[in-house]
């Protein structure tokens, strides 16, 4: 009745639906009308075309933050420290967007590859540290976010600009802001950036089921030992999917540096891009679909969640905590699989 | 500005910001001795912060001078209460220890910030009228040099902070129930053969750890931060998981971490009044715990051992 796959599917199913019907109850709790709240949301992320322009355009940056968590999560790795890449990222596409002039067919590939190699040598030093020294990667990857934010806010300060709180625009070749997708959308901040999200996650696919480069990253992650005595170099493995891990969270950054805002500004604090990335991993299965199906659904919520102040006058947070929820449900699957099986056992 | 008064000017404040740290990285030591990973520290503490605070509010009437100790206690029950949800899903559920941790990091800022709106119908709760206040210790303040240091314009929960440090230490290290704790974190089969409920052990650890850090982030919020907002706790908890391991998972080790982590904060805060340290960016201070935690992590201060079963439920007939 339930195969291996099918529970696989079922397990993010019935933790949204668990994690809404918590939201549901919440709201009945509060005196508010679960329907009206969750109608408002949809309304708000689907509305009208230039809500659903911004919910594409926050969906963006989660596929890819998601993606970075889950490649690292493939090879054993628990990158916390996808907000930190995320900032080093977006920090340097804006630099080369600004510290720059070239014609966009230059210019735009340079600001987006240096977003990736920021992001990616981010990633570096957990990751060596790691393959070299065994020093927990979750521990050093949160130190680098905060080292990150504090970097980032310095050097916006100091050096890109002087002494303001925000760099200046970056110039139009620099840019991923799209002319006819904003027309398209009612002047929403949609922009090029999910062709690369997606690209990205046509890349992570390829790179983890289609090359030996790939198959090594999963062996690893799922026995190392049994990797290294296969002959595998398991330091080299874990280098590389931080730097690859690190990279996609770099883009991520690009997608808000130089797609929705065009500029980088003094953090107070994190952009949470980077640790909603680790929800959309969780709820993907790490799986580059699944990655990109569970952005789809958080860009939903964040945005939509906007509208539920003003027509149903539930806060906005309610999301943040139906999304608590559902990584809760997530990671307690053991649950919900002994409930499945017990239901298999019965209908026998 | 003479020798002393530098040293007054950095102790002070020094104690004063580690004091949330060293009770929150003492709950930390706690949980992960026990073989539970505790990344939700963040998220209790939050809980810690806005129980406090709310409580505090609300109670200042009937409570008077005595408000702010009573929110810390309250914040302290609730916050070990909230934690129970850690537990369920590391210990019960057999869930992933750091992602069960990451659901209660969202899920406190969340449920604290929904609350606020909703009873506050605004973004930030208000200021409290009744937070704590610094004190000199009497007698003690009118020794000379150690007084002004250390025991005149502090705050009585500084004192509360350290005092518990060792009282964990103890607790830890002195006593059967110290032991069994400990032993479920090392080796849990050996643990579970001698008759301790490995369950339970671990239960009653995140809960003290949850404890802790509502002790912590209450402090925090009331002597420092005043108001609970989404920017009242904001990495204090991961810089106690710092302190934990900075501190070799020992008690009296993570107060020193804690203690070294308030110092480098405060150096940020009050370097400008500093000779030598006012030429130096402060972009340098604000990341030098993250930078040396990752130092001591590499080996460079000594090798960290870590609790052997940490991060792995224990499932019963396993081998």
């Amino acid at each position: 009745m339930f195969s291996n796959r099918l529970v696989n599917i079922l397990i993010p199913l019935i933790s949204v639906f668990l994690g809404l019907l918590v939201g549901a109850f919440i709201m009945l709790g509060f005196g508010y009308n679960p329907l009206t709240g969750y109608l408002s949301l949809w309304e708000g992320a689907f509305g009208d075309s230039y809500f659903f322009g911004e919910t594409l355009r926050q969906v963006t940056p989660y596929i890819l933050s998601g993606l970075a968590v889950a490649f690292a999560f493939r090879t054993g790795l628990f990158n916390i420290g996808v907000e930190g890449q995320v900032i080093m990222g977006w920090l340097a596409s804006v630099w080369v967007g600004l510290a720059i002039d070239a014609p966009m067919i230059i210019h735009l590939p340079l600001a987006i590859l240096a977003a990736a190699l920021a992001g990616a040598a981010w990633g570096f030093l957990p990751g060596l540290l790691k393959a070299k020294l065994g020093v927990h990667e979750v521990i050093v990857t949160i130190m680098m976010n905060y080292i990150a934010l504090y970097t980032s806010n310095a050097l916006v300060r100091n050096v890109i600009s002087d002494g303001q709180d925000r760099t200046e625009r970056i110039p139009e070749t620099a840019s991923l802001t799209s002319e006819w997708l904003a027309a398209l959308t009612q002047y929403s901040r949609l922009h090029y950036g999910l062709l690369i999200a997606l690209f990205a996650a046509a890349i992570m696919w390829f790179i983890l089921n289609q090359t030996t480069r790939g198959y090594e990253l999963r062996s690893v992650g799922f026995n190392q030992d049994a990797s290294r005595y296969a002959g595998m170099n398991v330091g080299r493995n874990i280098i590389l999917s931080m730097v690859i891990s690190g990279a996609f969270a770099g883009l991520a950054g690009a997608m808000e540096g130089i797609g929705t805002f065009g500029y980088q500004s003094v953090k107070g604090g994190f952009t949470n891009i980077g640790f909603d990335g680790i929800a959309v991993a969780l709820l993907g299965g790490n799986a580059a679909v699944g990655v990109v199906l569970a952005a789809i659904l958080f860009g939903t919520l964040k945005v939509g969640a906007l509208n539920m102040p003003t027509s149903a006058g539930v806060p906005t947070e309610l999301v943040d905590i139906v999304i608590a929820m559902i990584i809760f449900f997530v990671a307690s699957s053991y649950m919900i699989r002994w409930f499945l099986l017990k239901m298999k056992k019965e209908g026998k | 500005m003479g020798f002393l008064d530098i040293l007054q000017s950095i102790i002070g404040p020094a104690i004063f910001f580690s004091a949330p740290l060293i009770l929150t990285a003492i709950g930390g030591v706690f949980s992960e001795r026990s073989g539970v990973v505790n990344i939700g520290l963040e998220g209790l503490m939050v809980m810690g912060a806005f129980v406090g605070i709310v409580f505090n509010l609300t109670f200042i009437d009937t409570f008077g001078s005595w408000t702010p100790w009573v929110s810390i206690f309250v914040a302290m029950i609730i916050s070990a209460i909230f934690s129970i949800i850690h537990a369920i899903a590391s210990v019960t559920f057999r869930a992933d220890q750091v992602v069960s941790g990451v659901a209660i990091n969202f899920l406190a800022l969340g449920l604290g910030l929904f609350l606020t709106k909703q009873w506050y119908d605004k973004g930030q709760t208000d200021m409290v009228s009744r937070p704590f206040y610094t004190t000199d210790v009497p007698l003690l303040s009118d020794i000379p040099i150690i007084g002004p240091l250390f025991f005149s314009g502090m705050y009585l929960t500084s004192y509360v902070a350290i005092a518990l440090a060792f009282v964990g230490w103890y607790v830890l290290y002195k006593t059967p129930f110290g032991l069994r704790l400990r032993s479920v974190g090392e080796h849990p089969m050996a643990a579970d053969t001698n008759g301790i409920n490995v369950s339970r052990m671990r239960y009653v650890a995140v809960m003290i750890s949850g404890a802790m850090a509502g002790l912590g982030g209450s402090v925090f919020a009331l002597t420092i931060a005043l108001n609970f907002s989404h920017s009242t706790i904001v990495g204090q908890g991961f810089m106690s998981l710092a302190a934990v391991i900075f501190g070799k998972w020992h008690p009296l080790g993570a107060m020193g971490a804690a203690l070294f982590f308030g110092f480098a904060q405060s150096l940020s805060i009050i370097s400008s009044g500093v000779p030598l340290l006012q030429d130096v960016p402060q972009v340098f201070l604000l990341i030098a715990p993250y930078v040396l935690t990752i130092l001591a992590l590499a080996g460079v201060i000594g090798r960290a051992e870590a609790p052997k079963a940490i991060g792995t439920p224990y499932i019963k007939g396993s081998r």
